[in-house]
């Protein structure tokens, strides 16, 4: 009557291979990442290049769509399916570097609340609640519209603005690890108190922060594109897919694809990004899924 | 459960004045707003006039308690742009967000409390997977871009809906749900996830043993559990939407708060936008002291021990 | 002749990870109306298994499968789900460990208690109130009409305790299965619970399946015993036979595992089993308790368990006997 139970790292590698999520998140991560490291190589046409006499010219697919355009191009006569490569690469700029910042801020903020307690929880919270109660995108709008609206601007914005489930999450994480017997072995054995955030409880927070980061990603994907699609984000003529949305705003009664199409690529980053986020945490704790 | 309350209003109370505090500071400090006022062009002269006129040459705290003894009694300034007073700017459009939010968090509560319950009840069965697909597109399509698409598909090529107003109820529909799917994804993997653990508890194996059948165990014993903390995270979720109503509005030409926001951004019309950012900042605070007061009415552990 | 309850071949098989756990493999035993049948056996033996089995309230991913599962001359396993749940509750009332957990939080004491008759019987509210008093003064709780209005938090583990035993009491069943009823309350509660377990069994000429760990909570309760080891049943008999002369090595060890009042003598040493229960997953073969049993020979891994009546109401299933 031997049994033999499988190791945690087969397990794992099991899971990862099997998630459906996981995988298909992947994937179109991949997909994207691709369009955007190669993107000098993929598209066909210099995204800012105009063509006054090849404006609106439909899609492919559509009867009077040419190959030289297979999105067609947009009101400007630049091609949209260059400008789709290269928007590629405006989302995971903004959506990396605006969750950087978060992180750092959300992060600090919620190991310091978790793992000292007390008066600065108490301080940690109220900062957090603060921050939950402004309107954040009313917030971001007023703030770029005052200071002048570019990319920079749009990271450092975001970034201040969506750290909060950094926080959240992080603070109810090392509030639990702190009462963890290693910790208090550290604690007793005399270690610095910094060593003991670096070294016994930052690991154990690891998987959570891989988590929110990817939501945080994709959190500041879908605000940069709101924010350029009211203006107030990154300017023209750079290919953001936000802007390019308002940009086909008033064709799209007739031309609808100048709407669509950007739209789809926002949907296809952030649904892999999002699967991806969920696939992980599947992976690495399953309750209540497997 | 009176000094719960209390405790909590005191809070409540103290972030919103941060609240306020915030975004006043932000807005002063992320540029000149005697600049932004007198327009561009203006000369130096204009620029000073407008800044001793409005009391920018003031230090910031001075400016804040000003406004905040004003905004006490009521009185939220006057735009000076339309020479208006902002609390009416405000009552006129609040009646259009606020209906807007309610409208939207209906649509997410009907979509996903049902959705929730069905995929707990078979959990990785072909239900459970629609419902988790929903939620998983429903959180990668920003709200704007849906919105559009609707009034794409059902406002021009299938004319059912009117695309821009906010005159009828057939106005709302559109604007609701670009408003509140968003939500959708939360409540619904709340009430599945609430209503799997609760399955699993002990007393709904004692209700299955009594011999109860299913509607009721599901709604009288599982549901009733699961929704407690649903209730408090819809109550949050409205402020979110009532926050993030600036987008919709101006996709669908509402005009209600979010368009005034929108509209008095563009031309840096300060004493409406913080009058705005407060209002919203007040509901939400509110929003959120409900949803603590609902939790602890909802669930007789708490109700009876506080 | 009718069968109150038959229990033949009885088997639950569990998913996990590792692959098939046989929790409860061909357990067989019968049980007559007004008797008291105590399963004894260690913690994860599969007792409590046997009993949800029973009631068809296994956890999602368990399979059972029975030769013979009768109760009152209806085939429980064929039954379906809808006549599971009207026999549930109604004839055949289930109570088990932890009453702290078992309530639900949200609504009174008063509503789950009428709310069970309400299901299975034609009963005005007033009525359905009025059986909740009366049980409730049987199990020993005063001050029962406001009892009705209180909420599970706020009553002890021990008077909760009561109150599942009158919610299983309100339709009248002729079958109660016990599942270690007394484990999660205190000592001196404990006693009390038992007794009146007992007067309760006696009143209403109930069958009682009593499911314990507890070597003398069976020897104070029990008319027949069937002891169970790694999910299946070694040794049956009447309860003082059982103990004045056991015959399988393992309840054997079991009873000397424990002081006897007139037999264990001071200063002498309590008997211990050596070696770990093992986990039943997989394929199986042979006698489980082998590993541990001092009479343990060659052939006892290769033979296919066999019970053997020994004496009219008296099995064994060890092949060494």
């Amino acid at each position: 009557m031997e049994v033999v139970f499988p190791t945690p790292g087969r397990i794992m590698r099991r899971r990862m291979l099997t998630h459906k999520s996981f995988l298909g998140g992947g994937a179109m991560l991949l997909l994207v990442f691709v369009l955007a490291f190669f993107a000098p190589a993929i598209a066909p046409h210099n995204p800012f290049h105009q063509d006054l006499t090849n404006r609106i010219i439909p899609p492919v697919w559509n009867e009077s769509g040419t190959w030289d355009h297979p999105l067609g191009t947009d009101n400007m006569g630049r091609d949209y399916f260059s400008r789709v490569v290269y928007g590629s690469r405006i989302s995971l700029l903004i959506g990396f570097c605006s969750m950087m910042i978060a992180a750092v801020i959300g992060i600090s903020l919620g190991v310091v609340g978790g793992y000292f307690g007390g008066r600065t929880d108490m301080v940690v919270t109220y900062i957090i609640t603060v921050r939950l109660s402004m309107p954040a995108v009313l917030v971001a709008i007023a703030v770029v519209a005052l200071i002048g609206a570019s990319t920079q601007i749009v990271i450092l914005v975001l970034g201040c603005l969506i750290w909060d489930r950094f926080a959240v999450i992080l603070r109810a994480t090392t509030q639990q690890v702190r009462v963890m017997d290693y910790v208090q072995a550290a604690q007793a054995a005399g270690c610095s108190i910094l060593w003991i955030i670096i070294r016994e409880i930052m690991p154990n927070l690891f998987n959570n922060i891989v988590i929110v980061a990817t939501l945080a990603i994709s959190r500041a994907i879908i605000l940069e594109a709101a924010l350029s699609f009211l203006g107030m984000g990154v300017q023209p003529p750079t290919p953001s897919w936000g802007l390019m949305i308002s940009e086909g705003k008033e064709f799209m009664f007739f031309n609808p694809y100048l709407v669509t199409i950007p739209g789809v690529a926002l949907f296809i980053l952030v649904l892999g990004m999002n699967l991806f986020g969920d696939g992980l945490r599947d992976i690495t704790a399953p309750e209540g899924r497997l | 459960m009176l000094m719960y309350t209390l405790k909590r209003l005191g809070l409540a109370l103290l972030v919103t004045v941060s609240v306020s505090l915030v975004s006043f500071m932000l807005t002063r400090v992320s540029g000149d707003p005697a600049i932004a006022l007198a327009g561009e062009g203006a000369s130096s002269k204009e620029i000073e006039f407008v800044r001793v006129h409005y009391g920018f040459d003031r230090p910031l705290i001075i400016q804040y308690l000003d406004w905040a003894g004003r905004a006490l009694h009521g009185d939220l300034g006057e735009s000076p742009f339309l020479f208006l007073p902002v609390t009416e700017m405000l009552k006129a459009r609040m009646g259009v967000t606020m209906t807007l939010g309610l409208c939207a968090l209906t649509f997410a509560m009907i979509l996903s409390i049902p959705l929730g319950v069905l995929a707990s009840v078979r959990p990785n069965s072909w239900i459970d997977r629609i419902a988790l697909t929903i939620s998983v597109m429903g959180q990668a399509m920003p709200a704007f871009w849906f919105g559009l698409i609707m009034i794409i598909v059902f406002g021009v090529y299938l004319r059912w809906l009117p695309i821009s107003g906010s005159d009828t109820w057939a106005h709302f529909v559109m604007p609701s749900i670009a408003l509140g799917y968003y939500a959708t994804p939360a409540i619904m993997r709340l009430v599945r996830s609430g209503m799997l653990e609760v399955l699993a508890s002990d007393h709904i194996r004692t209700a299955r043993a009594k011999g109860l059948r299913w509607p009721k165990i599901l709604f009288k014993h599982a549901l009733r559990n699961a929704i407690i903390p649903v209730v408090s995270v819809a109550a949050v979720q409205l402020g979110f939407m009532l926050g993030g109503s600036i987008v919709i509005e101006s996709v669908f030409a509402f005009n209600g708060l979010g368009s005034l926001a929108w509209v008095s951004i563009a031309r840096s019309d300060l004493p409406v936008i913080q009058a705005i950012v407060l209002l919203l900042a007040t509901i939400f605070v509110f929003l959120t002291f409900i949803s603590d007061l609902l939790n602890a009415f909802l669930d007789p552990r708490i109700r009876s021990s506080t | 002749m009718s069968a109150f309850l038959e229990v033949e071949e009885l088997s639950v098989d569990l998913h996990v990870p590792a692959g098939i756990l046989h929790a409860v493999r061909d357990v067989s035993f019968d049980l007559k109306r007004g008797e008291t049948l105590g399963l004894v056996g260690e913690s994860g033996c599969g007792k409590s298994m046997t009993a949800l089995a029973i009631m068809n309230l296994l956890p999602s991913g368990g399979i059972r499968s029975a030769r013979k599962l009768i109760f009152e001359d209806q085939d429980l396993m064929s039954a379906n789900e809808k006549t599971m749940a009207s026999i549930r509750g109604g004839r055949m009332a289930m109570i088990f460990q932890e009453p702290m957990t078992s309530l639900d939080p949200c609504y009174t004491v008063g509503n789950q208690l009428v709310e069970v008759i309400r299901e299975h019987q034609h009963v005005t509210l007033k009525e359905a109130g009025d059986r909740a008093v009366f049980l409730l003064e049987k199990v020993g709780i005063t001050g029962s009409s406001s009892r009705l209005k209180q909420y599970p938090h706020q009553l002890s583990g021990g008077l909760r305790q009561r109150i599942m035993i009158s919610m299983g009491l309100m339709c009248g069943p002729s079958l109660m299965i016990a599942d270690e009823p007394t484990t999660a309350l205190d000592v001196t509660i404990q006693a009390q619970i038992l007794a009146l377990l007992v007067s309760i069994q006696k009143e209403f000429n109930m069958g009682l399946i009593l499911i314990t760990h507890d070597l003398g909570v069976v020897a104070r309760m029990a008319d027949r015993v069937a002891v169970m080891y790694c999910g299946q049943i070694v040794e049956t008999g009447d309860s003082g036979d059982i103990f004045e002369n056991p015959l399988h090595p393992y309840t054997r060890g079991l009873m000397d595992c424990i002081p006897v009042p007139g037999k264990t003598e001071r200063g002498q040493e309590l008997g211990n089993i050596p070696g770990i229960v093992p986990t039943p997953i997989g394929d199986l073969w042979g006698c489980p308790f082998r590993n541990r049993c001092h009479l343990a020979a060659p052939g006892c891994a290769d033979k296919d368990l066999n019970i053997t009546e020994i004496s009219p109401g008296r099995t064994c299933c060890c092949a060494r006997l």
